[in-house]
């Protein structure tokens, strides 16, 4: 099932891309193993995620923590800890 | 109750007067404005970019807005916040609550700006006097005056 992975603020930056759409292999069950299979993929995305611990997710536009399933989520975002106000 | 993200600037007196036009229900409007710093010295900055996730934003202010109304009776309420690039001085975020009585205009107020700040997906980028671009972190102090409001329950009705 194809999802598509959002990346914002400096995680955009590093990564290079605002979205993309990826098939997930199977054993990717979680936020946060999603993050270590997504280091994998290119040296920009091993600097956007190696401060992995500060990162944050949104499933389908619900904040969620590193260890939330990913269940089905067909929206997956990747961003820095919120600033505005 | 409304949320609003835009480009455009705001103008308080306006938006007030459409929030409570034509009601005699409510006694009491609390407005909050957050406006853009220009620091100083080596923290100087030319321009502030503020970035948001579409969609996300609208649905996270919509939730933090569902949540005051749970909270306090509030009457109306108002969230407007701007994306895109602006200047120091320039007008970020508009809260407005409105209420029978002052109490719960005032801590609903301070609850959504606290709640805003840390759940609703916004970044700032920075363009500093000396050409460099920074990300500005996410403040400890912030986190804190979220949440201290998990500790105090909803009034009872």
């Amino acid at each position: 099932m194809p999802v598509k992975i959002l990346y914002f603020a400096w995680v955009r930056e590093k990564t290079g891309k605002a979205e993309e759409i990826l098939d997930l292999p199977a054993d990717v069950t979680t936020v946060a193993e999603l993050m270590v299979w997504l280091k994998g993929r290119g040296p920009e995305y091993a600097e956007a995620f190696a401060r992995g611990d500060v990162i944050r997710a949104a499933l389908d536009r619900n904040h969620v923590k590193s260890t939330a399933p990913l269940s089905g989520a067909r929206e997956i975002a990747f961003f820095p800890p919120v600033t505005g106000g | 109750m409304t949320v609003r993200v835009e480009r455009e600037d705001f103008d308080v007196g306006t938006e007030v007067a459409r929030l409570t036009a034509g009601r005699t229900d409510i006694g009491a409007i609390v407005t909050f404005s957050g406006t853009v710093r220009g620091g100083s010295g080596a923290d100087a900055i030319t321009a502030m970019t503020l970035e948001h996730y579409p969609g996300m934003t609208e649905a996270e202010l919509a939730r933090v807005e569902a949540e005051a109304g749970k909270r306090w009776p509030l009457k109306a309420s108002l969230i407007v916040h701007r994306i895109g690039t602006l200047k120091p001085g320039d007008n970020i975020v508009l809260v407005v609550t409105a209420s029978a009585h002052r109490q719960a205009a005032f801590a609903a107020a301070e609850f959504l700006m606290d709640y805003l700040k840390t759940r609703a997906p916004f970044w700032k980028k920075e363009m500093r006097a000396d050409g460099q671009a920074r990300w500005v972190a996410a403040s400890e102090c912030d986190r804190e005056a979220a949440g201290r409001w998990e500790e105090i329950s909803p009034p009872g009705r």
